[in-house]
């Protein structure tokens, strides 16, 4: 399999001309997620009705007079009227977002790049690795399986977490869990005495969850380091390479592959990623310097 | 009901070990049963077995003055806890609780030592395995020290 076959339908159903001139979108909600992390729920205006877009896809969102910054999309593919995005505040921009309210405005450019490709593991096992806010770009990932449940094998959610109090989407994955054909573990670096979970590193969730490694695909999305020992211990367990797929992150400008900030190796992240079948990577993957 | 040997043999930790050191093993060995939030041991107490866990969890924890107790690791069935019964000078580094109601097959350490002495075969693959739990629970600890969510 090549990496063309990934599904890259960067759908825009508005200004397809210039992918450079925003579309604005009014904030409808804000939740809270933990305490740096949040969730913009916005509505189009000016007339958009929808925003379509493939799970593991990103939009650049501009925070007037501050600065723009790829996110990506964290909603519901099948519900295309709403437009989610969650974020941690770390940088000048987040935490400008941060501080928007109902009604504020926020201009949107996008969707890109390639998404997690959901067709490929149609009739096999599916086995979700994330880590931290790497659950955001996944749970588009995760409500496609949901709501296409008979196309797919066992299902898989292993998420590492910093500790309890870090972990995103927390009633979901309590909802999650309650489903008798969804497998969910969850797994804290350290926690105090009212944690009853697990306490330890998410690749050690791995040995022991209930997949067939021959049969299965692999989507991954957290911090680099932990992608890295993911794949090491998905291959242990017998996946091969090109069963697994990664969500990388650089600094993304453009958003079209103009720009070259996020150039890593001979792809561009932003246009031919952020999702990567990993072994069209992997040796990019292992050079420090990228 | 089972024998101990054949229990071992089930374990990830011996498995593919010779049917002969496993009856060996199950020499030291016996079935136990901790309640949901039994302490298995004790920080500072002497580390005189080590625990094949079956089933249910535990909670590797370390107290913490003037915060409490704070839980590093979890262990669940399929793994082993404990290898302060092979290293000088056999005392235990953590507290261990069971979450749930837990079964584990306890080895006594002296008595394994002792035929580790006598059987240097038996010794260099119980070391073995013992090196690879090290290692996979050094490198664990090395991930949760990058801290690498918060970054």
């Amino acid at each position: 399999m090549g990496s063309e076959m990934k599904t890259q339908t960067a759908t825009r159903t508005a200004d397809a001309r210039n992918p450079m001139v925003p579309l604005e979108f009014e904030v409808g909600r804000v939740s809270r997620e933990t305490h740096d992390t949040f969730t913009l729920f916005l509505n189009p205006v000016n007339g958009l009705e929808r925003f379509t877009f493939q799970p593991g896809q990103f939009n650049m969102i501009y925070i007037y007079g501050v600065g723009e910054v790829p996110i990506s999309i964290s909603g519901n593919p099948h519900k295309p009227e709403v437009l989610v995005h969650t974020t941690r505040a770390v940088g000048t921009v987040t935490r400008a977002m941060q501080q928007l309210k109902r009604g504020d405005r926020v201009g949107i450019r996008g969707p890109f790049g390639a998404a997690w490709p959901v067709d490929v593991a149609e009739g096999r096992d599916v086995v979700f690795v994330a880590g931290g806010i790497g659950l955001a770009p996944l749970r588009p990932a995760i409500y496609h399986v949901l709501a296409n449940r008979n196309r797919f094998g066992r299902i898989v959610l292993l998420y590492g977490a910093r500790t309890p109090e870090d972990i995103l989407y927390r009633k979901e994955l309590e909802k999650w869990r309650a489903r008798f054909d969804l497998e969910v573990h969850v797994t804290v670096d350290r926690a105090t005495l009212d944690w009853r979970g697990n306490v330890g590193v998410v690749t050690k969730l791995i040995p022991k969850a209930p997949f067939d490694p021959y049969h299965c695909v692999s989507f991954i999305c957290g911090p680099e380091i932990m992608m890295r020992f993911t794949v090491i211990e998905l291959t242990k367990r017998g996946v091969p390479e090109d069963q697994v797929y990664i969500s990388m992150e650089r600094n993304m400008k453009c958003g079209i592959g103009l720009c070259g900030h996020c150039q890593y190796g001979p792809k561009f992240i932003c246009k031919d990623g952020p999702v990567f079948r990993y072994d069209v990577i992997r040796d990019w993957f292992k050079v420090r310097e990228l | 009901m089972d024998s101990l040997d054949r229990i071992l043999a089930e374990h990830p930790f011996f498995a593919g070990m010779k049917p002969e050191m496993l009856a060996f093993i199950a020499g030291c060995a016996s079935n136990v049963r901790f309640e949901a939030g039994e302490y298995i041991f004790r920080e500072g107490e002497p580390a005189e077995k080590f625990y094949v866990i079956r089933y249910g969890h535990v909670a590797l924890e370390m107290h913490r003055p003037e915060k409490g107790p704070i839980i590093i690791e979890t262990i669940s069935s399929g793994e082993v806890l404990g290898w302060s019964w092979l290293v000088s000078p056999f005392v235990w580094h953590f507290d261990a609780r069971a979450i749930d109601n837990t079964r584990a097959i306890a080895i006594d350490g002296q008595c394994l030592r002792q035929k580790c002495e006598e059987d240097h075969d038996l010794g260099y693959e119980i070391y073995k395995r013992i090196a690879m739990l090290m290692e996979s629970r050094l490198q664990s600890t090395r991930l949760q020290l990058m801290d690498v969510y918060g970054q």
